[in-house]
């Protein structure tokens, strides 16, 4: 036993972290779970919008965020429902730790989980569609979104799961109040696609750092509302 | 006993006057809007409806913010009372919010020709309205009314931030919704309002603020009771 009863935030945040990365490379439910998951929206979406070469300019972005928002709920909720179901979050929460550290690691986590799918996905996407979506711009925008996504997800995610409804009423929750994230991030997506020149991109990002910023402070202040027993 | 039972009768009294000054409020704005404001020239009689939908659209603005603000002060204080006055602010919100996108299409579908476009202002009620009834699924979901009051109150803080934020993203887009209010000049969307129109405008703006300041206080004084009634439940179950 660590004789340390008050670690520095940044250890517990990692330890957070860690524990969720450990338990992933374990059971490779919830990476697995999105990945497939994603593929089979793109799947759809080739179906239903007859993704060819004259219409697939203007709906790629949107193609790419409702993949990434869908698989991202997915994601949010077998996370927070394991630490529900196999008791992590009582264990988690009476240690003798800054909930906010709890609060931005399993933040971090899930963010380390929407990246690793969009990883995937995004070249899978240009190999398909013959397209080329690795580009530095649409990276970064791609970084920003999943940052504000998971933020914000994180925290509905851990009021959803200890409702009677629980997985149901996470996407009612996030949806609405995401939706300023994501027209932002397509608008900025498909900027960047389409090379138009920086100044009509300029305030999409601008929106997207300022959502970032404003709901990861807000969530990380509120947290211990929501987990309060 | 004898002091609680009278400043409850006190209470109820200054409800009925406020009940009664409403009404007589509401009918008034509804005669002006009818008699006494002249007919728009070009739009006719389907302007009238303007009168109605911009104060309902203020309502349901002016209720998520109240239950925005009620929540804040709930997670800083625990006290009971505004939670209820943070859920009640939110189910008038609701009601208000449908009644101007409802009046909106009215008017919409002879001025614009359709019921309903993706312009930021409708979008975003639109989409404040999905916020709320989520709002009250979430309280559904949750026994513990300790925890249920927390929960909402860090949901509606968190919608009260995104809402405007959803505006501003759907604003970089072009508008077509007339803006009447500080409306630059000669721009086509700004059509001047007579001064027996503003004046009726004001009014009807009035009555609805006060309006919803009777329906905030009778929900809440619902809200007690339900309370009260719950705890008295749960002591007879003990």
């Amino acid at each position: 036993m660590k004789n340390n009863a008050n670690p520095s935030f940044i250890k517990t945040m990692l330890a957070v972290v860690w524990k969720d990365l450990t338990a992933e490379l374990r059971s490779r439910e919830v990476f697995s779970a999105m990945l497939i998951f994603a593929l089979l929206v793109v799947l759809i979406f080739n179906f239903a919008l007859e993704l060819e070469a004259g219409t697939r300019a203007s709906v790629t972005s949107g193609v790419l965020w409702v993949t990434f928002t869908f698989a991202g709920t997915i994601g949010l909720n077998r996370s927070m429902a394991q630490e529900k179901d196999r008791g992590c979050m009582d264990g988690l929460l009476m240690a003798p730790v800054d909930r906010s550290a709890i609060y931005l690691g399993k933040m971090i986590g899930n963010l380390f989980f929407m990246v690793a799918v969009e990883v995937v996905v995004i070249p899978l996407f240009s190999v398909l569609y013959n397209v080329n979506l690795l580009k530095p711009g649409l990276l970064l925008v791609v970084l920003l979104g999943s940052i504000g996504y998971s933020g914000i997800g994180t925290l509905l995610a851990t009021m959803s799961v200890q409702t009677r409804t629980r997985d149901m009423l996470l996407p009612i929750l996030l949806f609405p109040v995401v939706i300023p994230l994501v027209v932002a991030a397509v608008k900025a997506s498909a900027g960047y696609l389409q090379a138009l020149p920086m100044a009509d991109i300029q305030p999409w990002l601008t929106l997207l750092i300022v959502y970032d910023v404003i709901f990861l402070s807000v969530a990380w202040m509120v947290f211990d509302y929501v987990v309060e027993e | 006993m004898d002091g609680g039972l009278f400043s409850m009768m006190k209470l109820k009294k200054s409800l009925l006057i406020l009940d009664v000054i409403t009404i007589l409020l509401v009918a008034s704005a509804a005669g002006l809007v009818f008699f006494y404001a002249p007919l728009e020239a070009v739009m006719g009689y389907v302007q009238k409806v303007f009168y109605f939908h911009v104060s309902s659209a203020w309502v349901g603005m002016l209720s998520f913010i109240v239950a925005a603000v009620a929540g804040g002060v709930y997670l800083k204080n625990g006290q009971r009372k505004w939670d209820i006055t943070s859920y009640a602010a939110v189910e008038i919100g609701v009601l208000f919010a449908i009644i101007a996108i409802i009046t909106g299409s009215i008017w919409a579908r002879p001025i614009w020709n359709t019921w309903w476009t993706w312009d930021p202002r409708l979008t975003t009620t639109a989409i404040m309205t999905l916020v709320y009834v989520a709002y009250l699924m979430l309280r559904q979901g949750i026994d513990d009314p300790e925890k249920r009051a927390r929960f909402g109150a860090v949901y509606v803080i968190i919608g009260a931030l995104s809402v405007p934020l959803t505006f501003m993203s759907i604003r970089i887009f072009r508008t077509i919704h007339p803006v009447v209010i500080n409306a630059p000049n000669g721009t086509s969307a700004a059509f001047d309002m007579a001064p027996k129109m503003l004046l009726t405008f004001l009014f009807s703006l009035f009555a609805f603020s006060v309006l919803f300041v009777t329906l905030l206080w009778h929900r809440v004084e619902l809200g007690k009771a339900q309370d009260e009634l719950e705890q008295k439940k749960l002591l007879s179950n003990d």
